[in-house]
C-alpha cells in the first residue's frame, strides 16, 4: 500500500513533516486539581492531576519526596471495535509506566515530601499517537495543578514509511508495520527523557527519524506555551487583575 | 509495592553515594569499567526449547512451548508469539506472588517488541491451514535470581531456547485432505524455527550526573541509577527497538553514542549466543545415535565399509542431523524408530554419509546394511542377518582403517550424493532383498579376497 504518494503526499493529504492539528483546553474536570484536553488530529485525550495531597496508602509513603501515580485507560469507544478490557491489560499497564516515569522526570518531587501526585490519563478517540497525546495533556493538567515541573514535557512520533521519514502517524500508518519512533523532550534543557522504538531501522535512518520527531516535539512546545499563555491571561482578567 | 522503590529501599545512603562516587572516577563496585559486560553463561535443558542463562549473578529461564490455534483475523496466515514472564518471588524480595507487576509486564514487552515487530522469528512460516490452523509459539520467563538487569538475561534466554526449540512436524491428510495430523517426534523429526536474525537487547544506566551512564547495571547500580534504556539491536546493525521509558533526560548525542555501542556489543553477544546452540545441537544429534555400549567394538554389519570401532571419530553433526532426518523421511512410519534405533547401533549414519566415492557397491557388498534397513522395514527377521554379518566382520575391519583417512576428506562433501545413491540403492535392495543368501556370501568372499 502506497502511503506517500509520488508528489509527497500522505493518506490524509499531509507532507511527510506536517503535524496533523492540535487543540487543547485547560481546566474541563472542575473537580481536580489540574485538567486538560488534548488534541492531536483524530486523537483526543483528557487527563486530570489530583496532587499534591495526602498518600492513601500510608506504606507507599516516602520521606523525602512525593509518589508519582499514573493511570492509562482507553474509553471502551475509543477505537473502531468497542474494546472490552480499556483497564489492566498489559499494553495499558506499560503505558502507564512509561507516563509515569516520564513525568517524574520533570516534576520537582523533592519539593513535596510524603504527598502524593495523581495523574490520570484517559484516551476518548484513538487514532495514533495516543502514547504522546497523553503526555501533552499530562503536562498541561500538571501546569494547570500549579505542581512546579523542572520543564514542560511534550512528545510526538514519527515512523518511516515509502522510504520517507514522516511525523507524526496517524492509526493507518502506525499498523502499517513500519517502525514507530515516539519521543518525548524536555525543551528547554534539551533533553530527550522518552523514546521508544519498534520495528526494525538501521541506525543512521533512525538518527534522521528521531530528529524529525524532537522537531515536532518543539512544535508542539510552543502550541503549549501559547495554550498556557492565554489560560494564565484568562485567570488574571477574571480576577480582575 | 514499586519493585523499584523497594529496590532502591534496600540501599542505605552510605552505599548509594559510595556507588556514585566511585562512577564518577569510572569504577564500578563489581570492578567491572562502565561499558563492560558482565559474564554470560548459557546453558540448556534435555528437552528442545529450554534454556538457563546466568548474567553475573542473574538468571533466567526461558522455556518455548507450542500449539495449534486459530489464528487472528486480520493475519490469517501467520502464526502467532507470546511472551509471558514469570517473577518468581524467590529471586527478589520485592517480587510479590500472584499477577505481573508493572516490572514484569514491561520486560515482557521489551522482549515481545524485540522479537515480533522487527520480524526475528518468521511467523508465515507457522502458518499450518490459513485462516484455520496456525502454530502459537508461548515463550515462559522464569526470572530464578534479580542481580540486575533483568531484560537483558531474559532476552538472550528466550533467544536461545528459541533456536533450540523444535516444533512438531505435521502434514495434511485425512479423507478431505483437510485434517491436520500431527507427527509425534519419534516418527518424523521434529523442526526448527525460522530465525532471520538475533536482535539482543542491552541496558544502559543513567546516573544524576549526565555524562556517566554504565552498560548492564547490577541491581545495586540499579537502585542508584535515575534513568535506563533498552537498545535492542541485531549484528546486522539495525536497532529493533527501544526502551526509554522516562527517567533522566539525555542529549541526543549521548543516545547515538549508546547505540552505537550497543551495535559494538551485540556482535559479541550473538556470537555467544550461536556457539552454544551449535554445541547444544551437536550433543543432541549425538544422542539421538543410539550407541549400545556392548556394540563399540563389534560391528553387526561387517560386509559394509569402514564401520567398526570409528564411531569416536564423529563427522560434522550436521551430517548426523541430515542422514537422521533423510532416514525418518524416508521411511515415515513407525518402524521407522525401530530402524534407527537398530542402524545406528554403532554409528552407522556417519558411516553412511562417509561412505560416497571409494565405496563400490558390487565388491563391497553394497546388500548388508541396506538390506538390513529394508528387511527392516518390512519386519523380516534381522537376527539371522546379523549373525551372518557378523561372521564378514574380521574382513570388514581390515578394510575400514584403509578407507577410513579417504573418506574422512570426501565424506562432508558428497553427503548429499550419498544420500541419493543410498535411496537408489535402497531402491535396488529392496528387489534384491528376496535375492537369495548365496549372493552375499559371494560377496563376503570376494571381500577377502580383496584384504
Amino acid at each position: 500500500m502506497e502511503y506517500v504518494s509520488h508528489d509527497g503526499l500522505r493518506i490524509d493529504g499531509r507532507r511527510p513533516t506536517e503535524m496533523r492539528q492540535l487543540r487543547a483546553q485547560i481546566g474541563n474536570v472542575s473537580k481536580a486539581d489540574g485538567s486538560a484536553v488534548f488534541e492531536m488530529g483524530n486523537t483526543k485525550v483528557i487527563a486530570a492531576v489530583y496532587g499534591p495531597r495526602e498518600v492513601q496508602n500510608k506504606s507507599q509513603q516516602i520521606s523525602d519526596h512525593a509518589l508519582v501515580r499514573c493511570e492509562y485507560s482507553m474509553a471502551n469507544f475509543s477505537t473502531g471495535d468497542r474494546m472490552r478490557k480499556p483497564k489492566g491489560d498489559r499494553r495499558s499497564t506499560e503505558i502507564s509506566l512509561v507516563i509515569r516515569q516520564t513525568m517524574e522526570a520533570c516534576i520537582l518531587t523533592h519539593l513535596m515530601p510524603r504527598s502524593q501526585i495523581d495523574i490520570f490519563v484517559q484516551v476518548l478517540q484513538a487514532d495514533g499517537g495516543t502514547r504522546s497525546a497523553c503526555i501533552n495533556a499530562a503536562t498541561l493538567a500538571l501546569a494547570d495543578a500549579g505542581i512546579p515541573m523542572r520543564d514542560i514535557v511534550t512528545s510526538c512520533s514519527a515512523g518511516y514509511l515509502n522510504s520517507t521519514p514522516l511525523l507524526d502517524l496517524n492509526y493507518t500508518e502506525d499498523s502499517a508495520g513500519g517502525p514507530d519512533v515516539t519521543v518525548g523532550i524536555l525543551p528547554k534543557l534539551d533533553q530527550v527523557t522518552l523514546l521508544q522504538m519498534d520495528a526494525k531501522l538501521p541506525v543512521d535512518i533512525f538518527e534522521n527519524v528521531m530528529q524529525l520527531a524532537i522537531e515536532g516535539c518543539k512544535a508542539i512546545e510552543n502550541y503549549i506555551r501559547e495554550v498556557l499563555l492565554e489560560n494564565t491571561k484568562q485567570l488574571e482578567y477574571r480576577r480582575g487583575l | 509495592m514499586d519493585s523499584r522503590l523497594a529496590n532502591s529501599w534496600r540501599l542505605t545512603v552510605n552505599e548509594k553515594n559510595f556507588i556514585k562516587t566511585a562512577l564518577q572516577s569510572e569504577i564500578r563496585i563489581d570492578g567491572r569499567k562502565p561499558y563492560e559486560y558482565r559474564k554470560i553463561s548459557i546453558k540448556f535443558g534435555r528437552d528442545d526449547g529450554s534454556s538457563e542463562v546466568q548474567l553475573g549473578q542473574t538468571r533466567v529461564m526461558g522455556i518455548v512451548t507450542t500449539q495449534l490455534v486459530q489464528p487472528y483475523r486480520d493475519r490469517p496466515n501467520e502464526g502467532t508469539l507470546s511472551i509471558f514472564t514469570e517473577f518468581s518471588p524467590m529471586a527478589d524480595p520485592s517480587f510479590e506472588p500472584g499477577r505481573p507487576g508493572e516490572s514484569a509486564v514491561e520486560l515482557g514487552r521489551i522482549v515481545d517488541r524485540g522479537l515480533r515487530e522487527s520480524r526475528a522469528i518468521d511467523t508465515e512460516s507457522l502458518c499450518v491451514l490459513a485462516g484455520k490452523l496456525v502454530w502459537a509459539i508461548r515463550i515462559d520467563l522464569h526470572i530464578l535470581d534479580n542481580g540486575g538487569n533483568l531484560v537483558d538475561a531474559s532476552n538472550i534466554a528466550a533467544l536461545s531456547a528459541l533456536l533450540t526449540f523444535r516444533r512438531p512436524e505435521c502434514s495434511l491428510g485425512g479423507e478431505d485432505g483437510q485434517q491436520v495430523i500431527v507427527h509425534p517426534p519419534e516418527v518424523k523429526e521434529p523442526l526448527p524455527l525460522t530465525v532471520h536474525h538475533l536482535p539482543i537487547a542491552i541496558t544502559f544506566g543513567f546516573f544524576n550526573d549526565e555524562s556517566i551512564s554504565v552498560i548492564d547495571p547490577t541491581h545495586n547500580e540499579e537502585a542508584v541509577m535515575s534513568g535506563r534504556m533498552t537498545a535492542t539491536v541485531n549484528a546486522n546493525g539495525d536497532i529493533c527497538a527501544i526502551q526509554k521509558a522516562g527517567g533522566e533526560g539525555v542529549t541526543q548525542r549521548v543516545i547515538m553514542q549508546c547505540l552505537q555501542l550497543a551495535i559494538a556489543k551485540a556482535t559479541g553477544i550473538t556470537k555467544q549466543i550461536k556457539e552454544a546452540v551449535e554445541v547444544y545441537n551437536t550433543e543432541r544429534s549425538l544422542r539421538k545415535i543410539k550407541r549400545h555400549p556392548t556394540s563399540v567394538g563389534t560391528i553387526v554389519q561387517g560386509g559394509q565399509t569402514q564401520t567398526s570401532g570409528k564411531e569416536g571419530v564423529s563427522e560434522s553433526p550436521g551430517n548426523h542431523i541430515e542422514r537422521l532426518k533423510q532416514l525418518s523421511g524416508e521411511t515415515c512410519t513407525s518402524q521407522s524408530s525401530e530402524e534407527r534405533k537398530t542402524t545406528s547401533t554403532d554409528g552407522n549414519a556417519k558411516n553412511l554419509i562417509r561412505g560416497p566415492t571409494t565405496w563400490d557397491p558390487y565388491s563391497k557388498g553394497v546388500g548388508p546394511e541396506l538390506l538390513k534397513t529394508s528387511l527392516a522395514s518390512q519386519g523380516t527377521s534381522m537376527p539371522n542377518e546379523k549373525q551372518d554379518l557378523r561372521n564378514e566382520k574380521k574382513p570388514g575391519e581390515a578394510e575400514v582403517e584403509g578407507h577410513h583417512p579417504e573418506d574422512a576428506n570426501p565424506g562432508s562433501s558428497a553427503i548429499n550424493e550419498s544420500l541419493t545413491g543410498l535411496q537408489t540403492k535402497k531402491e535396488r535392495t529392496l528387489e534384491d532383498a528376496v535375492k537369495p543368501k548365496s549372493k552375499r556370501k559371494k560377496k563376503a568372499s570376494s571381500k577377502t579376497g580383496a584384504s
